[in-house]
C-alpha cells in the first residue's frame, strides 16, 4: 500500500523530474527574439547521412550565428509525425524553415500558413513538390546515378551484362538514380546490357538475397549498381556470400562504414557520394539570404562525388563521407 | 455523494486522477518554461496529434482487457486506409461508402484474429503479428506501392482538418478540428459500450476470469470473436482519420504506431495481464505522450532525448501497473 502511493506520487515526480531534467540538456533556447532561429525538418534522424546534414547544417550556423534545431520522424514512412514536427516547429515562431517533405500534399496546409507568416521555406535533400518553398538544396539524383553508370562503363570496359539493386521504386530519388543510370549506360556504353532491376527497399538482407539470386539468374554477370547504401552492402554481402569475389564490378551510392571498407578492401569497385554535409550547409545558408532578402535560385546542386580506393582519403571526399 | 467521494479515492479512480494530474502538471511545466507552448495554435495541433494515437488505443484498449493483445492495430489502420483510398479514388464511390469499406475492413480484419485467437487457440501475439504483417503487405499490393491520392474529392480531408465546432467568436482561434470531435466521440460510445452492455461486461470478464465466464455458460469464443471485431472496426475509424489528415493513403506508414496505442493505454492504467482499464485512462495516455514530445518539441530538446523520456514514462507507468497488481 505504502509502495502503491510512493509510485503514484512518483509518476507526477518523474514527470516533472524527466521534463525539467531534459529542459536542462537543451542546447539553447530558441525563446530568445533577437537571435535567427531556423529550424530543420528532416525526413529522418538516426540514419548516417541524415547526421551529416545536421553537421553541414550546424557548420553553417555556427558560420552566420544563427540558431538551429534538427528533427526528422524515425523512418521515412511516418507522413503524419513529420508534419507533427512540422506545427511544432511554427508553433515556435520561427525566422525560416529547412524541410524535406517526405509528402508534399499531406504538408501543404502547414507551409501555407508558414507562408502566410511570412516565414521563408527551404527545401532540402528531395524537396517539396510546390511553389512555396523560394529553393530546393538537393542533390542532381539522375546526374549522381549517371557518374555510376560513367564509372562501371569504363571499369567493364564498355561491355557485359549489368544488373541493378535499387532502393524504391516509388520515390524520386529511386526512380531518378535508376533512370539517370540506365540513360547513361544505354546512350555512352551501347554494348553493355542492363539484364535486370531488382528493388531492395534498401534493406541490407533482402537485397543480399536479390543480389544472390541475380548472379544465379545471370552467370555472365560483370557488373552490379546499388542504388544507395543499403542496397549496396546487400551486393557486397551477396557476391561474397555467392563466392564471386573479383568477378563483379560493384558501384554503390552513398557511404557508411561497410560501405567504406569494402571499397578500401577492393570488394566494391567505388561508389557515389552525396555531399549530405553540403545540403545542411547550403540550406541554412540559403534560408539567412533568403531572411536578408536576397533573390536565390530555383534549385541549389549540392553536387557529388565518385570516390575509390585511389582518393577515399582526400581531404573533399572524407569530409562528406559518414561512418 | 458519499459514494462519488469514496470512488474518487478508490485505487482505481485515483490512478486515473493521478495520470489526468500528470497531464495537468506537465502542460502547466511547458507552458511556464516556454511562452510558445501554451498558444491557442499549438494545442490544436497537439489534439490533432492525439487523436490518430488516441483511437488506437481505445481500440487495443478493448483487446488488452480481455487479457489479450492486437499487434495488428498499426498496420491494419494502414490497410483500412488504402481500402477507403480504393473506394473512393479508384472506384469512385461516395466518401460515405468508403468510410464505411474501411471500418468493414478493420471488422473482416478483427474477425479473423478473433478467431484464430479464440477457435484456434492461437497466442494472441502471434496471432495478431500475422495480421500485422498480412495486413503491411495487402496494404502495398492493393495501393501498388503508391500513395493513393484523396485531392480531388474535397470532403475527404474535411474528415480530420475541416470544423465544423468553431468557437473562435469566444476564444479567438478556437476551432476545433473534426479529427479531434470524431476521437471524443469514438471514446464516448467506446466507454459507453464497456461499461453499460453485455459486450463489455464479458470484455472484463474474459479478461479477470475466463474460466468462470465459460462455466457459466456463455459462449466465450464468439465474444471474444466480437471484441476483436468491434477493435478493428475501430481502427477502421483511425484509418479513416489518419488518410484524411494526410489527403492521402500512404501505403508503407503504420508499423510501430501499435505500440504508441499500447503505451497509451498502459500509461492510462490498462492492465496488460487483462481485466483492467478504461478509455478515459486510454485517451489521458495518449495526450500524456503527445504533450510530452511536443513540449519537449517546442523546448528544442534533442529528439534523442525526447525518445528516452518516453521510455522513462512507459516504465514508470507499467511499473505502476505491477505493484497494483501485488495488492
Amino acid at each position: 500500500m505504502i509502495l502503491k502511493k510512493f509510485a503514484a506520487r512518483g509518476l507526477v515526480v518523474l514527470t516533472a523530474l524527466a521534463v525539467l531534467a531534459m529542459t536542462g540538456c537543451a542546447p539553447a533556447k530558441p525563446a530568445e527574439p533577437t537571435k535567427v532561429y531556423i529550424p530543420l525538418i528532416s525526413k529522418g534522424f538516426q540514419h548516417q547521412f541524415w547526421q551529416a546534414v545536421k553537421v553541414g547544417a550546424e557548420k553553417a550556423a555556427a558560420e552566420f550565428s544563427v540558431e538551429i534545431t534538427f528533427e526528422g520522424p524515425e523512418n521515412e514512412t511516418m507522413v503524419d509525425k513529420q508534419i507533427d514536427m512540422l506545427s511544432a516547429a511554427l508553433a515556435k515562431k520561427p525566422s525560416a524553415l529547412g524541410f524535406a517533405a517526405l509528402d508534399s500534399q499531406a504538408a501543404i496546409p502547414l507551409l501555407k500558413k508558414a507562408q502566410e507568416a511570412k516565414i521563408p521555406v527551404i527545401a532540402f535533400d528531395s524537396g517539396v513538390d510546390s511553389d512555396i518553398p523560394v529553393t530546393t538544396a538537393s542533390t542532381d539524383n539522375a546526374v549522381a546515378a549517371a557518374g555510376a553508370a560513367d564509372a562501371m562503363g569504363k571499369l567493364l570496359g564498355g561491355k557485359g551484362e549489368v544488373a541493378l539493386v535499387v532502393h524504391d521504386q516509388t520515390s524520386a530519388s529511386g526512380t531518378l538514380r535508376r533512370d539517370g543510370f540506365v540513360n547513361q549506360m544505354t546512350s555512352a556504353f551501347p554494348d553493355i546490357k542492363i539484364v535486370d532491376i531488382q528493388y531492395g527497399g534498401g534493406d541490407h538482407l533482402k537485397s543480399t538475397e536479390i543480389t544472390k539470386a541475380l548472379l544465379q539468374a545471370h552467370p555472365k554477370l560483370a557488373g552490379i549498381f546499388g542504388s544507395n547504401e543499403g542496397g549496396a552492402i546487400g551486393i557486397v554481402n551477396g557476391v561474397k556470400e555467392a563466392g564471386k569475389e573479383g568477378k563483379v564490378v560493384i558501384i554503390g551510392f552513398d557511404s557508411g562504414k561497410a560501405q567504406t571498407d569494402a571499397i578500401r578492401s577492393g570488394l566494391m569497385s567505388g561508389a557515389i557520394t552525396q555531399n549530405p554535409v553540403g545540403i545542411g550547409y547550403e540550406t541554412v545558408k540559403a534560408a539567412v539570404a533568403a531572411l536578408k532578402g536576397e533573390t536565390l535560385p530555383k534549385t541549389i546542386d549540392t553536387g557529388f562525388y565518385y570516390y575509390d580506393k585511389t582518393n577515399i582519403d582526400n581531404p573533399e571526399i572524407a569530409a562528406v563521407l559518414y561512418e | 455523494m458519499n459514494t462519488v467521494i469514496k470512488n474518487l479515492f478508490s485505487a482505481k479512480a485515483r490512478q486515473k486522477v493521478l495520470a489526468f494530474a500528470s497531464l495537468v502538471l506537465m502542460i502547466v511545466i511547458f507552458a511556464v518554461l516556454s511562452p510558445n507552448f501554451f498558444q491557442m495554435d499549438n494545442l490544436i495541433s497537439i489534439m490533432l496529434s492525439t487523436a490518430v494515437t488516441g483511437v488506437l488505443g481505445i481500440a487495443v484498449t478493448f483487446v488488452i482487457i480481455t487479457g489479450g493483445i492486437d499487434l495488428a492495430i498499426g498496420t491494419l489502420m494502414t490497410l483500412t486506409a488504402v481500402m477507403a483510398g480504393v473506394f473512393i479514388g479508384y472506384w469512385n464511390l461516395p466518401i460515405w461508402l468508403g468510410v464505411l469499406a474501411a471500418m468493414a475492413t478493420g471488422a473482416v480484419a478483427g474477425t479473423i484474429s478473433g478467431v484464430l485467437v479464440a477457435k484456434l487457440k492461437l497466442p494472441p501475439f502471434i496471432a495478431t503479428m500475422g495480421i500485422m504483417m498480412i495486413a503491411k503487405g495487402l496494404s502495398l499490393v492493393i495501393s501498388g506501392a503508391k500513395p493513393i491520392y484523396f485531392t480531388k474529392y474535397e470532403g475527404y480531408n474535411s474528415i480530420s482538418n475541416g470544423s465544423f465546432i468553431d468557437f473562435s467568436f469566444l476564444v479567438p482561434g478556437l476551432i476545433i478540428p473534426n479529427a479531434v470531435v470524431i476521437f471524443f466521440g469514438v471514446g464516448i460510445v467506446s466507454s459507453i459500450i464497456l461499461n453499460k452492455t453485455v459486450l463489455g461486461r464479458y470484455t472484463f470478464g474474459l479478461g479477470s476470469n475466463e474460466e468462470a465466464v465459460r462455466l457459466s455458460g456463455v459462449n466465450v469464443d464468439r465474444w471474444k470473436v466480437a471484441i476483436y471485431a468491434l477493435a478493428g472496426a475501430i481502427v477502421g475509424i483511425a484509418g479513416i482519420l489518419i488518410s484524411s489528415r494526410l489527403n492521402s493513403a500512404q501505403p508503407a506508414l503504420g508499423q510501430g504506431y501499435e505500440l504508441d496505442a499500447i503505451a497509451a493505454a498502459v500509461i492510462g492504467g490498462v492492465s496488460l495481464s487483462g481485466g483492467e482499464g478504461t478509455i478515459l485512462g486510454t485517451i489521458i495516455g495518449a495526450f500524456i505522450m503527445s504533450v510530452l514530445i511536443n513540449g519537449l518539441r517546442i523546448l528544442s530538446v534533442p529528439q534523442e532525448w525526447q525518445t528516452v523520456v518516453s521510455g522513462l514514462i512507459v516504465i514508470f507507468a507499467v511499473y505502476m501497473d505491477i505493484l497494483r497488481r501485488r495488492k
